[in-house]
C-alpha cells in the first residue's frame, strides 16, 4: 500500500533556528531518506519552497483565477512530503515518526487511492 | 446441537477470525449470519460437525469467496481473499485447538488502534467484540442511533482503506498499545459504573461487558501485570455494585455501604489478581488502584480499613501517575490515616495549585473533612460550592443531603 506523508511545521519558527541547527536537521533528512531508500519504502520525496511562494488556482466558468498564497492559512504549513510503500498503517506510522520534522512539527499519513494507471 | 447457544457464546469468536480472513467487517458479519442460517437448515438433518466453530468460519469464508467471485468487478478484493487460501489451508488444522482466541486479541488491538478516535475505539470494540447493536451502543453513549452508525461506518472504512492491521503489536510496542486497549476497557466500565450524564444511574450491562473484555485480555496476555491489574480493579469495583445505591437510588459512600451486600466472590478473585499484579514488581495505574480497592474489600467494617496502607499506595500511584484526581484521593486517605487536619492541608495545597478549578470533587472532599472537624459553617460553604459544578443527579442528591446535615 502506498502512503503520502505530508510534513507540516511552523515556518515562522524556522526563522529562529540557527544555521548550525538547520544544517543538523538537513543532515538528519538526508540520513532518513537514505535509510528508507535502502529499506525499499521510498517512492518519492521533496521539500517545498515556503508558503510565501505559493499560488492558489481555481478554474471557474472557463476562466482560470490565480491568487497569492496557500489554499488555507494554518498555524503549521505544508513543507514537504514523502511517498512511501508500507505493508500497513502501523509500518507507515513508524516511518512517519522517524521523519525529523515529526520531532517539532507533525506528519499527516494519507493512504493513496488505487486508480488505474494513466495511458 | 444447540445452535442458539452456539450463536450466543461463539459468534464473536468466529466473527473475529472471519474479519481477519476477509479483511472486511461488514462482509464478515453478513457471511457469518448466512453460515448460521445454513447451520440451522442442515445440522438437524445431517448432524452437527465435530468442530462447529471451525465449520461456521470455513462455511462463511466460502460464501464470501463465492460472493466475490460473482461480483466480477471486485477483482482486487477477490485477489486479496484468494491469496489467503494457501495461508488458510495451512493454518486450518489449528482450528481444532484454540486459534480463535488469538483472533479476538488481534481484533481488539485493531478496534483500539490509536489512529481511530477514542470514542470510536470504544464503540467499535462494543460492536465487534461484545456484539452490542448499534442502537444499544448509541443509547449507552447518549448519541442518536444514526450518528453512532455513521461513526462506525467511517471507522470500518478507515481500517479497510488505510490498512490498519489485524495484528497483536510486536514486543517493542506491545506495552504502549496495550495501554490503549486497557483504557478502552476501563472507559466502557466507567461509562457503566458512573455515567457522565443523565440520571447518573449505573448501566450494569456495560460493566459486565468491560469485565468480559478484561478477562479476555488477561487470559491472552497473562504475563502483563496491568492486564491482571485492570481485571482485578473492575471486579473489585463491581463487587460493591448493589451496595452503592440505597432504595431511593441515592449514592451511598464507601464508608456507609452495607458490606454484607458486597460480592465476596468478586472480592476474592479481584484480591488474588491485585496481589499478583503488585508482586510482579512493576505494578501500574490499574494494579495499584486494584490493590487499594482490595484493601477496602477486605475490611469487614469501615473502621477496620487499613488507611495507612491505602495512603502509601496512593502516594505510589501519585508518583507514577500524577493527576489532580489521584492527589485528591491521596489527601483523603491521609486524612483517614493521620487525621482530617493533615488531609485538609493537602487539599488546600491542591486548591492553591489551581489544577482542579471547577472540579466538584475538590470542594466536596474539603466539605467532608470540614464536617468531620465540626467546622460546620465552612463545610456548608464548601458543599454549596461543590453543588455548583456537580455532574449528575445521584451525586447532587448526596451533596444536598450532607448540606442539610451541616446547615
Amino acid at each position: 500500500m502506498k502512503y503520502l506523508l505530508l510534513i507540516y511545521s511552523n515556518e515562522a519558527d524556522w526563522a529562529n533556528v540557527s544555521e548550525a541547527e538547520q544544517g543538523k536537521i538537513f543532515e538528519a533528512y538526508m540520513e532518513f531518506s537514505r535509510s528508507i531508500y535502502k529499506s525499499k519504502h521510498y517512492l518519492a520525496g521533496e521539500a517545498l519552497q515556503p508558503v510565501a511562494t505559493a499560488t492558489t488556482v481555481r478554474a471557474r466558468n472557463g476562466k482560470t483565477l490565480a491568487t497569492d498564497g496557500p489554499f488555507a492559512e494554518t498555524r503549521e504549513q505544508l513543507g514537504g512530503f514523502y511517498m512511501i510503500e508500507a505493508k500497513d498503517l502501523d509500518e507507515a506510522i513508524a516511518i512517519a515518526g522517524r521523519i525529523p520534522s515529526a520531532g517539532f512539527g507533525c506528519v499527516e499519513v494519507r493512504p493513496i487511492m488505487e486508480t488505474p494507471p494513466v495511458g | 446441537m444447540d445452535i442458539g447457544g452456539l450463536y450466543r457464546d461463539e459468534r464473536q469468536h468466529a466473527l473475529a477470525t472471519l474479519i481477519r480472513l476477509l479483511g472486511d467487517f461488514d462482509l464478515a458479519e453478513e457471511m457469518l449470519q448466512e453460515a448460521f442460517t445454513t447451520a440451522v437448515e442442515t445440522w438437524p438433518r445431517d448432524g452437527a460437525p465435530a468442530n462447529p466453530v471451525a465449520w461456521l468460519v470455513s462455511t462463511a469464508r466460502h460464501k464470501a469467496i463465492d460472493r466475490l467471485r460473482r461480483a466480477a468487478t471486485l477483482d482486487a478484493k477477490r485477489a486479496q481473499v484468494a491469496s489467503q487460501e494457501t495461508a488458510v489451508a495451512f493454518t486450518e488444522p489449528a482450528l481444532d485447538e484454540e486459534p480463535l482466541t488469538d483472533d479476538r486479541l488481534r481484533l481488539i488491538f485493531t478496534c483500539c488502534h490509536p489512529a481511530l478516535a477514542p470514542e470510536t475505539q470504544v464503540a467499535l470494540t462494543l460492536k465487534t467484540l461484545c456484539g452490542l447493536s448499534v442502537d444499544e451502543i448509541a443509547r449507552a453513549f447518549l448519541v442518536p442511533g444514526p450518528t453512532m452508525a455513521q461513526r462506525l461506518v467511517r471507522a470500518k472504512g478507515k481500517i479497510r482503506i488505510a490498512l490498519i492491521p489485524y495484528d497483536v503489536p510486536g514486543a517493542d510496542r506491545l506495552a504502549e498499545r496495550l495501554d490503549g486497549v486497557l483504557r478502552v476497557v476501563y472507559l466502557v466500565f466507567n461509562e457503566g459504573y458512573a455515567p457522565t450524564g443523565g440520571s447518573g444511574l449505573p448501566r450494569h450491562e456495560l460493566c459486565l461487558e468491560a469485565i468480559r473484555l478484561a478477562r479476555l485480555v488477561h487470559a491472552l496476555l497473562p504475563g502483563e501485570p496491568e492486564a491482571a491489574g485492570l481485571l482485578a480493579l473492575l471486579l473489585l469495583q463491581d463487587s460493591r455494585r448493589v451496595a452503592r445505591f440505597d432504595a431511593s437510588g441515592d449514592l451511598v459512600t464507601l464508608e456507609e455501604q452495607e458490606r454484607a451486600r458486597w460480592d465476596r466472590e468478586e472480592i476474592a478473585e479481584g484480591s488474588r489478581l491485585a496481589e499478583r499484579a503488585l508482586r510482579s514488581g512493576r505494578p501500574g495505574f490499574y494494579g495499584i488502584q486494584a490493590a487499594i480497592a482490595a484493601i477496602h474489600g477486605q475490611a469487614e467494617r469501615a473502621s477496620d480499613t487499613d488507611w495507612r496502607q491505602i495512603a502509601i499506595l496512593y502516594a505510589l500511584l501519585l508518583r507514577g501517575h500524577p493527576s489532580p484526581v489521584v492527589a485528591l484521593n491521596h489527601a483523603a486517605a491521609v486524612a483517614m490515616a493521620q487525621g482530617p487536619e493533615r488531609g485538609l492541608a493537602l487539599l488546600e495545597a491542591l486548591e492553591r495549585a489551581g489544577d482542579l478549578a471547577d472540579f466538584h470533587l475538590l470542594p466536596a472532599a474539603r466539605a467532608d473533612l470540614l464536617r468531620r472537624l465540626g467546622r460546620d459553617r465552612e463545610a456548608t460553604d464548601a458543599y454549596r460550592e461543590a453543588l455548583r459544578t456537580v455532574g449528575n443527579d445521584a451525586e447532587r442528591r448526596y451533596l444536598e443531603r450532607r448540606l442539610r446535615e451541616v446547615g
